[in-house]
């Protein structure tokens, strides 16, 4: 909470000189402390395949966990002190008193794994992908990266962004994990071809992805961070179905998974695995999320939409839902106990929130006969994905059955769920808000009008909500930036175009012999694996 | 014989095309659209001009005729396409896992047909005895337990008394055949003991009816040893139906093995299937429906050859 305060207040004032060298050695020190032992092949499950090696282009995990320890960005998050960051490829950082220019100076003889030399050159060519990607290209930040101006290169190891305007989190997206940086001639010669082909200046290179099997990589012996990584090689096995995976931990096979897994889950590997077995566990930076299809009668009716969240009893379903599935904890469009969270005591009286859910849910039989749908029935569109998705649209159509709501709950693939509710197909679907932070500028985007924000599954268009975005992303106060954040959380609930349903709880298993790993609040962070060491 | 064969072989073609319009349109009509779902599966920020630039490119806004069109010209040039999710060659995609597949369909039914063969003999002649009632209740365990659920209750077991898992990356037979057969001989017990069960009733049933026939009761009463009766007379017929469910079985193992091969976390056919699929990848379905359909033609074809073999009745010519 501190930590993240204290860097706007860094940005604010004249400097932030960036301490990423530094930092490594502390790392190094603190791991020699341990007796770091060098050598050997970590073997970890993947719970997904990625269709491509792009992660500027993705949004799913599977990208990263498979494309990260090739690769490396600009910043990092420091997750020992989460949320800070340090710096990758950049060996110290400025930040202009006013927020309008960054100045990056590079670490000398860094290398991609075909020889190249890094130079400023390939961040200019990667962040220009980034922020306007050429024909054929998708770039799932472009808006990130909207406010960046112009890029220079004035020599091989300084970049200076000039910003449009002012974006308090920048730094935060420049230690993004998605935005790793490409060669730039190998953006020249194909600007799709990080889709098929891997080439970084991460801790270890590519060896092979045998498709629907596993990917590995091997020790990158001209990383620039000298003495890491300490494994010789890993391995990421792509087992899709969760008991495959369990088995695979328990026998061996693997020795870790980072995404996470659930509480039944993780009580069956401590039942047998005992003391071989280590669970990390921390809140997510996920949340499942209600979304009505506003453009769809009767959802275009505040009042339709308002009952039905009044209806939902989150406390109770939290408490539930935390013995059985990922889901556990109650709160607004910021994970719970971060530091731009909404505290339960306010929550409380938004609506959907309350602890009183009898009056509730009188109050939502109230809106659906005013609103003329006594007896509403509608299809509940959900990921067939059974942890948590199953539960958590059994749990909601259990809630709307208690004020005489009848639900169709209709599950689907991955692919074909998400491309339903982009071609606004639903008429209320679960949705997920997948962050990599607890940025506001991130949590908040998913809500922005639908023009604005394709992943936005409500399809609303609500000029106030934008505005109160665009001026909190300007603010560099963190108070007054709060106190911004509760206006837009008013307002997009008291509208209830979407509402977090519940955040989940992160459960990660590791094999005692698995070191050096760092927990976070998001499986999308501390996947470059290049400070993991094996204790055997 | 080989005029017979020949005239197989031909009506394969007609066949296989039938399959190509049938899947090919079919595809077209159910809902869904690979290029949304590549670009916005991940929840991505993606413009609909840049959706429209990706159906462009991957030639999904020509007419369908054009496509079928060029599609079957590619077919009859063993060229497939590239799937629309991976872009690689349909080919290669399908090359890989067909390989763990292949195997994993010809040790299961190595497995049925070794066990099979002589559990239904043993039970059709020893009817009604100890022996028959064993066979009964195995091959009835094989029908009613699901090869998926057999295979979780070998992993559990290996883990509960062995704390040991077979390996779950494939290495092919000819670089490691130990880690190979280390790896697939359960997934190959989980099928085949179902897939034995089926043909072990079938051969009982069979025998039963064969060994009540005139030319049985004559050659004994020739004065035929009864192991030449057995093997020569009866089995030998009694084998014809279940030749056609080892076949049948056997196409079936190739792509129908998707929750068995989510157990043993196999990179199979079936997995594929059910991934291109939920994508709509359309050029790596149709190469599947293909494949397997080609097989089924082929194994049938193979199957009536065998009948020729078996049964000296048989003549095509």
């Amino acid at each position: 909470m501190t930590t993240r305060r204290t860097a706007l207040k860094t940005m604010a004032g004249a400097f932030a000189l960036g301490m990423g060298g530094l930092h490594w050695d502390m790392v190094r020190s603190a791991a020699q402390a341990q007796s770091v032992k060098r050598g050997g092949t970590l073997v970890f499950a993947i719970s997904a395949e990625t269709p491509h090696y792009d992660p500027h282009g993705s949004d799913t995990f599977a990208t990263l966990h498979f494309c990260s320890p090739f690769y490396s960005t600009l910043l990092r998050f420091n997750l020992s002190k989460f949320p800070e960051v340090e710096g990758d490829l950049a060996q110290s950082w400025t930040a202009a008193p006013d927020l309008l220019t960054y100045t990056f100076k590079l670490h000398p003889n860094v290398k991609f794994a075909d020889g190249t030399a890094l130079t400023s050159a390939d961040v200019k060519a990667t962040y220009e992908r980034l922020r306007n990607p050429p024909q054929g290209v998708v770039s799932t930040r472009k808006a990130t990266f909207s406010d960046i101006g112009t890029i220079e290169t004035p020599d091989p190891l300084t970049v200076v962004f000039k910003m449009k305007a002012v974006n308090a989190s920048m730094l935060e997206h420049f230690a993004s994990p998605w935005n790793v940086i490409y060669a730039a001639k190998d953006l020249g010669a194909d600007p799709a071809s990080p889709r098929t082909k891997i080439n970084g200046t991460g801790p270890f290179t590519f060896v092979e992805h045998a498709k629907g099997s596993h990917v590995s990589g091997k020790k990158n012996d001209n990383y620039f961070k000298k003495g890491l990584p300490y494994l010789d090689g890993w391995r990421g096995v792509f087992t899709l179905q969760a008991a495959a995976m369990l088995n695979a931990l328990q026998g061996g096979q693997v020795m870790a998974e980072f995404r996470g897994i659930s509480p039944a889950e993780r009580d069956r590997l401590v039942q047998t695995m005992g003391d071989k077995i280590r669970i990390e566990e921390s809140s997510w930076t996920l949340n499942l999320l209600v979304a009505f299809n506003t453009e769809k009668k009767p959802f275009d009716d505040v009042r339709v939409r308002r009952a039905l969240l009044l209806a939902i009893d989150r406390w109770g379903g939290s408490q539930g839902l935390s013995r059985i599935s990922t889901l556990r904890s109650v709160g607004g469009v910021i994970r719970p106990g971060s530091p731009f969270a909404t505290p339960e005591a306010e929550l409380v009286k938004l609506p959907g929130f309350s602890k009183d859910i009898r009056k509730s849910r009188e109050e939502a039989k109230k809106l659906l006969a005013d609103a003329g749908v006594p007896n509403l029935k509608f299809t509940l569109w959900n990921r067939n994905l059974a942890m948590p998705y199953t539960p958590a649209g059994i749990f909601l159509v259990d809630q709307w059955r208690q004020i005489g709501v009848e639900v169709e709950h209709k599950q689907s693939d991955t692919a074909p769920y998400l491309a339903t509710m982009n071609a606004g197909n639903h008429d209320v679907a679960i949705d997920f808000s997948n962050l990599f932070m607890d940025d506001s500028s991130l949590g908040l985007a998913k809500y922005l009008s639908v023009d604005r924000a394709p992943e936005n599954r409500s399809r609303s268009k609500d000029p106030e909500l934008d505005k109160l975005y665009d001026d909190h992303l300007r603010e560099r106060d963190s108070e007054k930036r709060k106190g911004m954040i509760r206006a837009f959380e008013k307002r997009l609930f008291e509208q209830a175009y979407q509402q977090p349903l519940l955040w989940w709880h992160r459960i990660v298993p590791t094999h005692k012999v698995v070191m050096g790993w760092k927990m976070s609040p998001s499986h999308n962070l501390g996947a470059d694996l290049g400070e993991v060491w094996l204790n055997q | 014989m080989l005029r017979y064969t020949a005239n197989r072989l031909l009506l394969m073609i007609p066949t296989l095309i039938g399959v190509a319009v049938l899947v090919f349109f079919l595809l077209r009509v159910v809902p869904g659209d690979i290029v949304e779902v590549k670009l916005r599966g991940d929840g991505g920020s993606v413009s609909q001009e840049t959706i429209e630039l990706e159906r462009k490119r991957l030639g999904l806004d020509r007419p369908l005729l054009v496509q079928f069109g060029d599609w079957m010209v590619g077919m009859a040039t063993l060229d497939f396409g590239k799937s629309m999710w991976t872009e690689r060659p349909v080919i290669e995609e399908i090359a890989i896992r067909l390989e763990l597949s292949l195997q994993v369909a010809i040790m299961a039914t190595l497995i049925a047909v070794l066990l099979a063969v002589p559990m239904g003999t043993l039970a059709a002649l020893f009817r009604d005895t100890w022996i028959d009632y064993v066979v009964r209740i195995v091959t009835i365990g094989g029908l009613s337990i699901p090869s998926f659920w057999f295979g979780m209750l070998i992993m559990l077991t290996l883990l509960a008394l062995f704390n040991w898992l077979p390996p779950i990356t494939f290495t092919p037979i000819y670089v490691d055949p130990i880690a190979n057969l280390t790896q697939l001989i359960w997934p190959a017990m989980a099928v085949g003991y179902r897939y034995c069960a089926v043909v072990a009733r079938m051969i009982r049933s069979s025998l039963l009816e064969v060994l009540n026939e005139d030319y049985i009761r004559t050659a004994r009463a020739k004065g035929v040893y009864e192991k030449l009766v057995i093997s020569r007379h009866a089995l030998r017929n009694a084998l014809l139906p279940a030749i056609t469910v080892i076949g049948l079985e056997f196409t079936f193992l190739i792509g129908g093995l998707v929750v068995t091969e989510q157990v043993f976390n196999l990179n199979g056919i079936g997995q594929l299937f059910v991934q291109s699929v939920s994508r709509n990848d359309f050029t790596l379905i149709q190469g599947m429906v293909m494949l397997i359909a080609a097989f089924y033609v082929f194994v049938n074809l193979l199957i009536d050859l065998l009948y020729a073999v078996f049964d000296p009745r048989i003549r095509y010519d």
